[in-house]
């Protein structure tokens, strides 16, 4: 028999009996929906932690200077400079796994502009800055090395800060006092969201570090009184760099072997991949329990398949009697358990994407399906009825034809 | 020439410690267009003569040539393959497959011969004019009397154009006027150049055959051709009545 044919026969039986077949891919269907329902949360966290990691910086390094001692008081890192402007000109020159490096010299000012006032973070910063970040000027221009060059007194806002300050105004042109001091709005930056920890990234204002350092806070001089944001050249690269910097920081600070770094790195990339882990951890454990209502699916498929081939034992007489081959038994009751298999995993892969959809609209999670996980699902609930539905099969195809024909 | 050709065939079956002999060394041939009817009690072991012969069962020791092929130690798969191509069977209880159209269960044959769905169509709704039966082909078993339902088991052995129709007490659930519609049937097959083997255990039905085997204890008693009594004459002369 041809194996449409087959498939027929097959699907004429299972019609045959609606109900029993519905309530046999039952355990499939819930098994599947539920795979698919927690797959899709589980991305669903993934890729909002991704996006979130990705909001602040691609392949993002941070190194920050040491920390003071004084009696037996330690101070946090950052808290001795030790870090100077040569450091970072010879991280951008030697180290050759970083594409970008940049200072970010912080400070907390009262902005004003004609009639409001906002208290912000200003940093002062170079245009490679906001390439590191990933982060595009929405309106007006970005800051520039002329600008660094002059010490212009010109400053680019976050879009919290201008609608603080201007509302629906335009703000390029405008002049904005930091600690009383004059500076031209030269450019807007898209609106960047919020951190994981729940920063507004956008509560924020970057001038010139020149500018800053003669006009905002004292410059230090040699020091670097900040932090350097690095930028490796690709995600793979970034443990490289960290080590390249490590090893070129200790070798400007003359630091011998053996004693402990005068500055740390952060490793923004590894941070991310922790927290993906950690989600992917979750997923495959929602998977597997998932994974599990699946088998107990399959089991169930098993139970009908044998009750239906006892039930059926007559028929299976008359078809081997007017020529059915033990293998063109088998292949009946293996196409049936498959085809019961599969078209539960597809109405799960409906009810899944179903209820993910639910549970977003309801919980406010993020959810993500993937279709090559709808297609995998699909696939393992058929291989389930294939090997499920072997052991019925068989057994159907080795009834003897005489006793099968005189079953009651 | 001999269709069927059994040379001391003897048949054990084991029961726990107990074996039993259902057949004991039995010679049989049937030529080609005999309409042969094996009779006996039950336990005289026509049934395992039958189902031998019908290939659903081997032998324990003998020989059994079908068409001069020996098919005693075929496995289960040619032996599928021999009774598709070169058996048909009617069975006391009919055995049409529930739910499903006459002509469906005419085609079954077919489907594991491989027959495209069309030709299988055509040579069911064939197979079902030939027992009369053509306005019925979309009816399902549970619509139809039992000479009706019988007479679709009748179609369905004869739709692969068998050479040998292997009838086990076709009559047992009749009553006397479907039986003679029945034994019609058969003798038109006969005629037609199908060998019949029917076994029962009515002498009445035994009658319509040409050749009377009696069986007892797993051997052959007698053997006799006789003057076969012809259906159809019964049936014209039988009062008429409304045939279902």
């Amino acid at each position: 028999m041809n194996p449409l044919e087959t498939f027929r026969v097959a699907l004429r039986a299972l019609l045959r009996n609606k109900l029993r077949s519905f309530l046999t891919v039952l355990g499939i269907i819930i098994g599947v929906g539920a795979v698919i329902a927690m797959v899709a949360i589980g991305e669903g966290a993934k890729a909002q932690v991704e996006a979130s990691f990705a909001s602040m910086g691609s392949n993002l390094l941070i190194v920050m200077s040491g920390s003071t001692q004084s009696g037996g008081a330690r101070g946090g890192f950052g808290s001795m400079p030790t870090l100077t402007w040569d450091d970072l000109a010879a991280i951008r020159r030697e180290a050759p796994s970083v594409k970008y490096a940049a200072a970010q010299l912080r400070s907390n000012a009262q902005l004003m502009s004609e009639d409001q006032n906002w208290a912000t973070q200003v940093s002062g910063t170079s245009p490679e800055y906001f390439q590191i970040r990933n982060w595009k000027v929405e309106r007006g221009r970005n800051l520039l090395d002329s600008d660094l060059d002059s010490s212009a007194k010109v400053v680019v806002l976050g879009q919290t800060v201008v609608d603080k300050l201007y509302g629906a105004v335009d703000p390029i042109g405008q002049t904005v006092r930091i600690k009383n001091i004059p500076f031209e709005v030269v450019g807007v930056l898209e609106r960047k969201g919020q951190s994981t920890m729940g920063q507004d990234y956008d509560d924020a204002a970057f001038v010139p570090q020149t500018t800053f350092g003669t006009k905002i806070q004292g410059g230090l001089q040699k020091y670097l009184a900040g932090t350097i944001f690095i930028g490796a050249v690709s995600a793979d690269a970034t443990a490289r760099a960290e080590t390249q910097v490590s090893d070129l920081l200790r070798d400007r600070h003359h630091l011998p072997m053996g004693t402990d770094d005068d500055f740390s790195i952060r490793n923004l990339t590894e941070m991310a991949n922790a927290q993906a882990e950690g989600t992917r951890t979750l997923t495959t454990l929602l998977a597997s329990i998932a994974g599990v209502s699946l088998l107990v699916g399959g089991i169930g498929i098993m139970n009908i398949m044998l009750v239906s081939v006892t039930e059926r034992t007559r028929e299976i007489g008359v078809r081997m009697a007017v020529g059915a081959t033990p293998f063109d038994i088998l292949l009946q009751f293996l196409v049936e358990a498959l085809t019961l298999a599969v078209a539960g995993g597809m109405v799960g892969v409906a009810l899944g994407v179903f209820s993910a959809g639910r549970l977003a609209a309801r919980f406010g999670w993020p959810t993500l399906i993937r279709p090559d996980v709808a297609l995998i699902a699909v696939g393992f609930s058929g291989l389930v009825g294939v090997v499920f539905g072997l052991y019925p099969a068989r057994k159907a195809s080795r009834l003897d034809p005489i006793e099968a024909l005189r079953f009651e | 020439m001999a269709l069927i050709d059994l040379t001391q065939v003897s048949k054990v079956y084991r029961m726990g410690d107990v074996e039993v002999h259902a057949l004991r060394d039995v010679s049989f041939s049937v030529t080609e267009r005999d309409f042969v009817a094996v009779m006996g009690s039950s336990g005289s072991g026509k049934s395992t003569l039958m189902n031998i012969i019908g290939c659903l069962d081997r032998p324990t020791a003998g020989t059994y040539r079908l068409d001069s092929h020996e098919v005693s130690t075929l496995d289960r798969r040619a032996l599928a393959r021999i009774r598709n191509q070169t058996l048909g069977f009617v069975f006391q209880s009919f055995n049409l497959l529930a739910r499903t159209s006459a002509l469906e269960n005419v085609e079954l044959p077919l489907m594991y011969a491989g027959v495209p769905a069309r030709e299988r169509r055509r040579r069911a709704a064939e197979a079902l004019e030939r027992v009369r039966l053509a306005d019925r082909a979309h009816h399902h078993p549970n619509q139809m009397s039992g000479g009706q339902q019988q007479r679709v088991a009748v179609a369905r052995a004869l739709v692969s154009h068998p050479r040998l129709i292997v009838a086990d007490e076709p009559t047992g659930n009749l009553d006397s006027r479907t039986t003679v519609e029945i034994m019609v049937l058969f003798q038109e097959l006969a005629s037609a150049g199908i060998t019949v083997l029917l076994v029962t255990h009515e002498p009445d039905v035994a009658a319509y055959a040409s050749r009377v085997v009696v069986m007892r204890d797993g051997r052959i008693r007698s053997d006799a051709r006789q003057g076969a009594r012809q259906a159809a004459a019964d049936l014209a002369a039988a009062p008429l009545e409304v045939s279902a």
